[in-house]
């Protein structure tokens, strides 16, 4: 018999396992359904719980490892952030627009991983169509998180990062608009990474902001989250976006030496508002990495002071259009009792979506419209050229940049719910990324009053591997990613 | 854009009707003060100067892509029709767009 409580090993340690026959894949998935059953009145981090599925998919891996004929992810227990599809199992967005949407289709990641024969328990919740930084904009239920059930998750991948934490899934894949993986990995202490724009195909995503959204993993170790990009990575006809470049092996390039390695500190990430005791533990961190033969200097990104604004122009703008499709008319909610068409459409928006999606879709509207086009929108598309190129610049004197994921750790549940601008700075040092469209990654680094901390790093464009070197030694070195939440 | 945004409650109206999202007096008045607090917090993009800078619609170069012109798998029209609010026979059904 396997010695190990399963629900606490790495997706390289169960394929071990698996693969000798020491556990099988419907023992794995029964653990974690046990786990799930036993922790989500407390956690509250899926919106839909696929035990039967799981159960039989279990069978059919363990069908393939005895063939062997086995891959990366077979028979690994998995969960999909709730507005990634996954043909007959409802995809919801946490909104009531999309409570009763089952799609028809799979997206692109779910199609690969479901021919890797992974394992899906469920799907996760999330703040209402990706809009938020804490889960609380979830039409459905609250996210809590696992460090301290009094707090946020993060978000809008509150559900997937609760549930890595949680040890509710192995691992999970959320999206990544503006941090919406990287934060509430850092605030429960999970790895959390975006990929660069185009890496992986969004086919099947929900849309929120075409040009800033990106799939990515959440786990509990670097190491799984290379593996979890090695499967999902790749070009695909179906996403006009999606950049037809080779992958490189991102799982043997880790290794624990950095010497000749050159890692960028930029100032403007350690302003004046980022809690004290977080800017000790990302100094403390960048001292390790130093430690471990990293060339350490800093670096200034002047522009970034303007991400924030950048990103509330862009992301409702193009939210405005995307969500524009919800029309009570061929799929999602809709409001039937009205005298004209017209009417009908008014009810089923007004009380489909809740009170964030409606302020960005009408931001976002405001921002395109006549006579005000070029003020909002021309102006951000060229401030994001100017911060793109400063970044491209920096990367040609640095292999990647250290820096804090997230101003503060887990806040109260309802602290910054009646502020949507204090909201909207959570997001201030994972903006820049999407706006550039470079990868980036966080890793726990730390707990302040028993609440994680995330140590950031980003890369240029496509330099996965160097973000992945980085972020693995520091996790080799220190034992913040074998902390678990008192659960 | 100055540094101070007029942000009218009619321009709010205006909004609402546009997106199709119905307000009270109530949600309007609310909705103009957190849109007015957050644009005025994008002004700060006025200290940039952009003169000469091109716009970046997308963060890689993205080509516009042509599939082939050939027939290729997609849903059938049942799976199409499935979430559909109300259909009929292999219609959807709405109310008349013109009275």
């Amino acid at each position: 018999m396997y010695p190990l409580d399963l629900t606490k090993i790495t997706i390289s340690e169960a394929r071990t396992l698996l693969d000798r026959g020491e556990v099988s894949s419907v023992e794995l998935a029964k653990e974690y359904i046990d786990r799930i059953r036993n922790l989500e009145k407390s956690i509250d981090a899926f919106v839909t719980v696929t035990e039967d599925q799981a159960l039989l998919d279990a069978g059919q891996a363990d069908k393939r490892i005895h063939d062997g004929t086995q891959s990366n992810l077979t028979g690994i227990p998995m969960q999909l952030k709730d507005n990634i599809c996954y043909s007959g199992i409802p995809t919801t967005c946490s909104s009531k627009m999309l409570e009763n949407f089952v799609p028809p289709f799979d997206a692109t990641v779910s199609r690969t991983l479901k021919n890797e024969n992974a394992i899906l328990l469920g799907k996760g919740n999330l703040d209402e169509f990706a809009m938020g930084s804490s889960t609380e904009n979830s039409a459905l239920k609250s996210t809590k998180n696992p460090w301290n059930i009094d707090r946020v998750p993060g978000g809008s991948s509150g559900g997937p990062a609760a549930a890595v934490a949680a040890s509710e899934c192995m691992f999970s894949l959320g999206s990544d608009t503006g941090g919406s993986i990287r934060q509430p990995a850092a605030l429960c202490g999970v790895v959390g990474m975006k990929p660069t724009y185009g890496l992986v195909s969004r086919f099947g995503l929900v849309a929120f902001a075409s040009s800033l959204d990106q799939i990515g993993p959440l786990t509990k170790t670097v190491e799984d989250s290379a593996l979890v990009l090695q499967s999902i990575a790749g070009h695909d006809s179906r996403d006009s976006t999606s950049l037809d470049v080779k992958i490189p092996d991102y799982v043997s390039n880790l290794g624990t030496d950095l010497r000749g390695f050159r890692i960028g500190v930029p100032k403007e990430y350690f302003i004046d508002g980022i809690d004290l005791e977080i800017k000790k533990s990302v100094l403390k961190a960048i001292d390790v990495l130093e430690g471990l033969g990293a060339e350490v200097k800093d670096v200034s990104l002047p522009h970034t002071k303007y991400a924030l604004a950048v990103y509330y122009i862009i992301a409702p703008s193009e939210a405005s259009a995307n969500l524009s499709r919800y029309d009570g008319v061929k799929y999602g909610f809709s409001e039937r009792d009205a005298e004209t068409m017209w009417e009908g459409l008014e009810n089923t928006r007004s009380k489909g979506f809740g009170p964030e999606v409606k302020r960005r879709i009408m931001l976002g509207a405001y921002a395109l419209s006549a006579g005000y086009y070029d003020a909002f929108y021309l102006k951000a598309q060229k401030v994001r050229t100017l911060i793109r190129q400063e970044f491209e610049e920096v990367f040609e004197t640095v292999d990647v940049l250290a820096m804090p994921t997230s101003p503060t750790t887990a806040f109260r549940i309802g602290d910054k719910m009646d502020d949507p601008l204090q909201m909207y700075l959570n997001d201030i040092f994972t903006i820049p990324a999407n706006i550039a469209g470079i990868p980036s990654i966080s890793v726990p680094a730390g707990l302040v009053g028993g609440l994680p901390v995330g140590l950031q790093f980003m890369a240029g464009a496509l330099q996965e591997p160097n973000l992945f070197r980085a972020a693995y030694a520091f996790e080799q070195s220190t034992d913040w990613h074998k902390q678990t939440p008192p659960l | 854009m100055s540094d101070s945004m007029d942000l009218s409650i009619d321009d709010v109206k205006q909004i609402s009707v546009l997106t199709r999202i119905s307000m009270t007096e109530d949600e309007l008045n609310v909705m103009r003060t957190q849109m007015k607090n957050i644009l005025d917090s994008v002004t700060i993009l006025n200290e940039v100067d952009t003169e000469d800078v091109e716009p970046t619609g997308h963060s890689v170069n993205v080509k516009s892509v042509m599939r082939d012109d050939k027939r290729g798998d997609s849903l059938t029209q049942d799976e199409a029709l499935l979430n559909a609010p109300q259909t009929e026979g292999s219609f959807v059904r709405i109310k008349a767009v013109l009275e």
